[in-house]
């Protein structure tokens, strides 16, 4: 083990922790657009809706993240049709490419979750909050959307960790996020170990401190579970 | 249920017979255990069946030969090979690698077996094909005022382009170091970097000759592959490809070099060499 | 397009299914050796002492905060050295060889494992004390006790779970591809390289990930029913 190699490799890989933030802030945020959409194809009365959203959680939760990405980078690239296509301009570049691939796979996960919590909603809650005259969007503001969050927290809060996580693989298409660039270095020095066990080190980091913010989170949205001060 | 658990444990039982009955026989002459990356023809390359084929292969099997030594080659990433030499995965690197002091730091060579120069490569109709660059050899040992003129027209042609080179390769180094200015996109194998280029995604790339000779034969989408510019060699390309060892395995280095040195003069390697590449790639 | 996919020497068909294969038991030998290390983990955090607790807790915590990726680059690049540094202690120097499957299995397994400990953990917390105590009243032996009271329950909550933790293992196993084991994602992963046709191939590997997948999700969601044949529905 060698100590200098290990830390020259600290800056050098923080400079990476910004791409890796923006990687997973970007498909969390595209993610959970999606997946409001994809939930809310799977929860309507539509049959047709219904079955296309469960085949989208299906695909994505069904195959690994590697593939996924092979098959939006490279896969995509080898198409004519692609390439002449107004979205090459977002295609072509690995960057934009391994975002849509973890905002597509985070969106099957997070549809899930979302269905789980507006499904643990009481439909007597429901019922009650119409009883009192609340319009459709105030009963989703005050009852549905509270509850559902609630219990969807701590899973969402996995979730951000496994994207953190995931987005490692971005590395694999040329992109320069922490293991990208942990890939450079070791191609330079050949010190495998000195370098992944940075690389690691920042990453546990980073999810400490998202574990911690979650916490805090759950702890604000259950103020009935504290105890009176 | 009892009936498959016995017909398990008779299984196993077998198996560890077996490989007991196996082990001497192995022991009788040196086992050499070669790792080559199976995705850079003509060197090293798979077949349709997975098999692994390419002149590192076939010349690998004559060097075995000669020096006594019962070979298995396996395929290993290229951006793992040197990693897995020290950590004993295997014992010798036969994977077009060149012979550089950076490597050399970590590990030692035999030979060298073969060269081949670098040269850049763009799609037919590229803006850097219409420059006409010379393709002259540039020799970068020592480098000639001529020479130099031509690695800065290189450079100014490549400047501010994105330029595809495999990960940890010397000629990422050499386009890190003698051409600034350059967005380099390092990629795990030639055949993906290929995929880009032909893609669109990247301007240039720039590999061994007889790679991107191999990239250009390998499909009816590559064949508006088209080299340009100087072919170089030497100086930060390092000294030719050699096997790479690890540095206590001085013996076998001493082996190595003398058979690569027979092989080489009684015309074995340029054999293999026109075989696979067409030409002679042989050190003279 | 299909002659890419034909079987024998022409075609890549049949070491796409032989990838398959492999695939499958890297994943089932992932999947058991992650069991064994997830009872440990779970036997350790709720009834370790201080040290055993605290190595259970780094174990799950950095495992589970460490992308896959490096986690396996780590033991494919070390366990060799380490198990030669162990050997030499005991006076052997030769070499001894870890294969890629071993690695591969040792590296998926450790990470599935950091995931069962918490199931497991859950699991057993969740069979009610006072069954335990119960058994205990009428004299049970703390082994008639396990495996009477304890595992029967144990299994049936940790089954969803667990259901879980084999698709993340069968899932990662594509991370092995770095070892070059030939795989499923190795195999497509050279085809793909070989032809020049990335989307056919790595299309084709997540078809034959689906099947895995739903395959297993319906074989658990048999188990679970039978475990919970008889539980009252609410």
């Amino acid at each position: 083990m060698n100590l200098s190699i290990m830390w020259d490799a600290v800056p050098k890989l923080l400079a990476g922790v910004p791409v890796t933030l923006q990687l997973v802030g970007l498909a969390l945020l595209f993610g959970f657009a999606l997946a409001a959409g994809v939930a809310w194809m799977r929860l309507s009365a539509s049959k047709l809706l219904s079955r296309i959203a469960a085949g989208y959680v299906f695909v994505f939760r069904g195959t690994p993240l590697l593939v996924q990405i092979f098959l939006i980078y490279y896969g995509l690239g080898q198409f004519q049709a692609v390439r002449a296509s107004i979205f090459w301009d977002i295609l072509r570049e690995p960057y934009w490419c391994g975002v849509i691939a973890l905002t597509l796979n985070t969106a099957a996960y997070t549809s899930e979750m979302i269905r789980g919590g507006v499904q643990s909603v009481p439909h007597g809650q429901i019922e009650a909050a119409r009883a009192c005259g609340f319009s459709r969007l105030m009963v989703f503001r005050r009852i549905v959307a509270p509850i559902a969050v609630r219990q969807a927290l701590p899973a969402y809060g996995n979730e951000i960790i496994l994207m953190v996580k995931a987005s490692s693989l971005a590395s694999t298409i040329t992109l320069l996020e922490i293991t990208g660039i942990a890939r450079r270095i070791i191609s330079q020095s050949f010190a495998v170990f000195e370098v992944f066990i940075v690389a690691g080190a920042i990453y546990l980091l980073i999810n400490f401190l998202i574990t911690r913010l979650i916490r805090y989170a759950e702890w604000r949205v259950t103020p009935h579970l504290r105890r009176p001060a | 249920m009892n009936k498959t658990l016995a017909s398990i444990a008779a299984g196993m039982a077998l198996f560890a017979a077996a490989s007991v009955v196996e082990a001497p026989a192995a022991h009788a002459q040196t086992k050499v255990r070669i790792a080559t990356e199976g995705a850079y023809l003509p060197w090293n390359g798979m077949d349709a069946s997975g098999k692994l084929i390419g002149f590192e292969i076939d010349l690998s099997a004559e060097l075995c030969k000669r020096i006594g030594a019962t070979c298995e080659v396996m395929a290993q990433d290229w951006d793992g090979i040197i990693p897995g030499l020290q950590s004993r995965k295997y014992d010798l690197i036969m994977a077009g690698m060149s012979i550089t002091d950076e490597r050399k730091q970590v590990i030692s060579f035999a030979g060298p077996y073969a060269t081949e120069p670098t040269v850049f490569a763009a799609m037919k109709g590229s803006p850097l094909l219409a420059l006409n660059l010379p393709t002259t050899s540039v020799d970068m040992s020592e480098i000639s005022p001529d020479e130099q003129k031509l690695i800065d027209q290189s450079a100014a042609a490549v400047k501010g382009k994105t330029v595809g080179v495999q990960v940890s390769t010397i000629q990422q180094n050499m386009v890190e170091q003698l051409m600034p200015g350059v967005e380099v996109r390092a990629y795990d194998k030639v055949d993906n970097m290929g995929l880009d280029l032909v893609s669109g995604r990247i301007d240039a790339i720039v590999a061994d000759r007889s790679a991107i000779e191999g990239l250009i034969k390998a499909g009816e989408q590559n064949k508006d592959i088209t080299k340009f510019g100087p072919a170089f060699s030497r100086g930060v390309l390092g000294e030719g490809v050699g096997i790479g060892l690890r540095k206590a395995d001085t013996e076998l280095q001493g082996k190595l070099d003398k058979a690569i040195k027979d092989a080489t003069a009684d015309g074995t390697i340029t054999k293999l060499s026109t075989q696979w590449f067409g030409y002679d790639t042989s050190i003279k | 397009m299909l002659e890419l996919l034909a079987w024998g020497d022409t075609g890549w068909g049949d070491e796409l299914v032989r990838g398959t294969l492999m695939t499958l038991a890297v994943a089932v030998c992932s999947f058991a050796l992650g069991q064994v290390f997830g009872t440990l983990g779970a036997s350790a955090k709720l009834n370790g002492g201080i040290v055993t607790r605290a190595l259970a807790e780094i174990y799950t915590t950095v495992v589970r905060g460490v992308p896959e990726l490096l986690v396996i680059y780590l033991l494919f690049f070390g366990t060799g050295n380490a198990i030669m540094g162990v050997a030499s202690l005991f006076g052997y120097t030769g070499y001894i060889e870890v294969n890629a499957f071993t690695i591969g299995t040792l590296s998926v397994g450790l990470i599935s494992g950091a995931y069962s400990t918490e199931v497991i953990r859950g699991a057993i917390q969740a069979v009610p004390f006072g069954q335990i105590e119960a058994g205990r009243a009428l004299g049970m032996s703390r082994a008639r006790i396990l495996f009477r009271i304890l595992l029967p329950q144990t299994l049936r909550y940790a089954l969803p779970g667990l259901g879980n933790v084999w698709q993340l293992t069968l899932k990662d196993t594509a991370l092995i591809s770095v070892t070059a084991l030939a795989e499923l994602m190795r195999s497509a992963q050279v085809a793909a390289g070989v032809t020049r046709d990335p989307f056919l191939f790595y299309a084709v590997a997540a078809v034959l990930y689906l099947v895995l997948t739903s395959i297993s999700t319906y074989a658990f969601d048999r188990a679970e029913r039978h475990s919970n044949r008889g539980v009252r529905r609410a």
